[in-house]
């Protein structure tokens, strides 16, 4: 009787087990299948497509035929204005909020809650807002120039929190020691934290660069929808990923295009992501989640 | 942050002031060129979309880590990890678009019409699965490994020691990485904006077009006059309340109340 009991409880074990692992195996599977097809589809349909000429030659027939060159250059366009205003914007507040304020003062944690919020605010709120201040307020219309200043505050929560990390990741006998060889705090700051924290302020960059260039919806609003090439900052120029969406919902047959587009995409986030984990590997010793 | 509220408020408080807050709730419909300002059959698109994905991509997402993390034979687990990460940073409009010409029409041949709720969630998941994987991976890398080898010791098994041991362990930050994914769920416009017909109506079933509040920002911003750009602004107003009370919710589970 008793025995048999015992029986039962571990062929029910038994069961559960082999269900949890067949569970667990099956979600992994899955997301691997979905994953295979995705880029599969992807790389399958762009391969024959990318050739130099695509990258190099403006789009023709609203983007069905021709290349990418001239998006390719707004495109980096955006990304400088963009990293020209956050980098030392960031690398201001890093140092501000990491070794001029304590960690539990009114002004550090107010600051740092607001950054968090801000990092997870939909980015179609943040090209809403960029309209209306960069476009409107400013006056400075549809342009290059607007669309890298609000991917600036798109990117700058990432940034600023990266760089604090790596200024708390100098270990205070540094500053300490500074301090008694009677060195300025901005002395100390230049020569001795700055060169530190340059592993954390470089994550954060090839980080918050991923993000500014997979970016769509703040920009489509900011730095508006033509191809051509721009001829200054304050001209109107499509980003890559815009020209993706484009091609992909309001151009019949721009499919192809639209699918090579989407590799070089793909191919130049990987780069970056791949620079990201190089470099949080091997100097900050530490994982950085792409959230 | 300021600035982006104020502006925001700015930007909506004409319309708040003679249009009311109530009427964007009761209106008949969503007409702002005739004066109807109704945002419910939007705020449950984007309800609608947001529960149904992160609903499946939590449990998917957590086995996911599981898997990594104790079922995996170390070659399998460091190219699972790899291919997470790499998914995580993926653009969405390269969803969108694959969404568009690969899901659409799959969907469309089951029950026409294809866009609809339900690509919108099969997208929505396949986008945060890796935002809530990577988080749990990180929050099970955590855990003190003196809790599993107790368990271990104790003889039990591993499927008994995870559910037993390891999940209320690292509860908190398993509750972080759903609250992201969620946050990314309601922020995300353009992916959604591709695969779910943008018709402006209270889903009624899986297969019915919908339009979430970050589509219908994109799509009529353009166009967009007086009190209905004003209006778009108070949608940005409702998702950046959406978003502050999520990121709220995370740091009192991470510090607060439940500790891991």
């Amino acid at each position: 009787m008793e025995e048999s009991m015992v029986k039962t409880m571990e062929r029910n074990l038994d069961g559960r087990e082999l269900l949890a692992s067949t569970l667990v195996w099956s979600a992994a599977a899955l997301m691997t299948a979905t994953f295979c097809w995705l880029l599969g589809d992807i790389i399958w349909h762009a391969l024959n497509h990318i050739t130099w000429t695509f990258l190099t030659a403006p789009p023709r027939n609203a983007g069905r035929e021709g290349g990418i060159g001239p998006i390719l250059i707004s495109t980096a366009l955006i990304l400088g204005v963009c990293l020209g205003v956050s980098i030392p914007i960031g690398l201001g507040t890093a140092v501000l909020l990491a070794e001029f304020t304590t960690d539990d003062s009114l002004f550090g944690r107010l600051t740092r809650r607001s950054l968090d919020v801000l990092s997870g605010v939909p980015s179609i709120v943040f090209g809403l807002f960029g309209n209306a201040f960069f476009c409107k307020t400013l006056g400075l219309g549809f342009s290059i120039l607007s669309g890298g200043l609000t991917l600036a505050c798109m990117v700058l929560p990432i940034l600023i929190r990266s760089t604090e990390e790596g200024f708390r990741a100098v270990p205070t006998g540094y500053r300490l020691s500074a301090a008694a060889l009677g060195l300025s705090r901005t002395t100390t700051l230049v020569h001795l934290l700055l060169p530190a924290a340059v592993p954390g302020l470089l994550v954060g960059l090839v980080l918050g660069v991923g993000r500014a260039i997979a970016e769509t919806a703040a920009l489509i609003f900011t730095s508006g929808y033509v191809d051509r090439t721009p001829e200054s900052l304050l001209d109107s120029g499509r980003a890559l990923s815009i020209h993706i969406f484009d091609l992909s919902m309001n151009v019949p047959g721009g499919d192809a295009n639209a699918y090579a587009s989407a590799l070089v995409l793909v191919v130049l986030l990987l780069a970056i992501n791949g620079t990201a984990s190089w470099l949080a590997e091997h100097w900050l010793h530490r994982r950085i989640i792409t959230a | 942050m300021v600035l982006i509220v104020a502006f925001l408020v700015m930007e909506a408080l004409p319309v708040l002031r003679h249009v009311g807050i109530t009427r964007f709730f009761t209106d008949p419909s969503w007409h702002p060129a005739e004066g109807f300002y109704n945002l419910t059959p939007m705020l449950w698109g984007t309800l609608f979309a947001m529960v149904g994905s992160v609903l499946i991509a939590t449990p998917l997402g957590i086995l996911s880590a599981v898997f990594c993390r104790y079922y995996a034979p170390p070659a399998v687990a460091r190219p699972y990890r790899k291919l997470i990460e790499i998914l995580a940073g993926i653009p969405s409009v390269v969803y969108g678009f694959w969404g568009l010409v690969v899901l659409v029409p799959l969907i469309g041949a089951i029950h026409p019409p294809g866009p609809s709720l339900l690509a919108g969630i099969v997208i929505l998941t396949i986008m945060i699965l890796p935002t809530i994987a990577l988080m749990a991976d990180a929050s099970l890398t955590n855990m003190p490994q003196q809790y599993v080898r107790g368990a271990a010791a104790l003889g039990l098994s591993r499927w008994a020691t995870i559910r037993g041991v390891v999940f209320p362990a690292t509860k908190s930050g398993l509750f972080t990485g759903v609250i992201l994914g969620t946050g990314r769920a309601i922020g995300e416009t353009m992916a959604i904006l591709m695969v779910c017909g943008n018709v402006v109506q209270t889903p009624d079933s899986l297969f019915s077009p919908i339009r979430t509040l970050t589509a219908n920002i994109a799509l009529e911003m353009a166009y967009a006059l007086g009190d209905h750009r004003a209006a778009l602004f108070v949608s940005g107003l409702v998702l950046m309340g959406m978003i502050t009370t999520l990121v709220a919710a995370a740091d009192w589970i991470s510090h607060g109340r439940i500790h891991g």
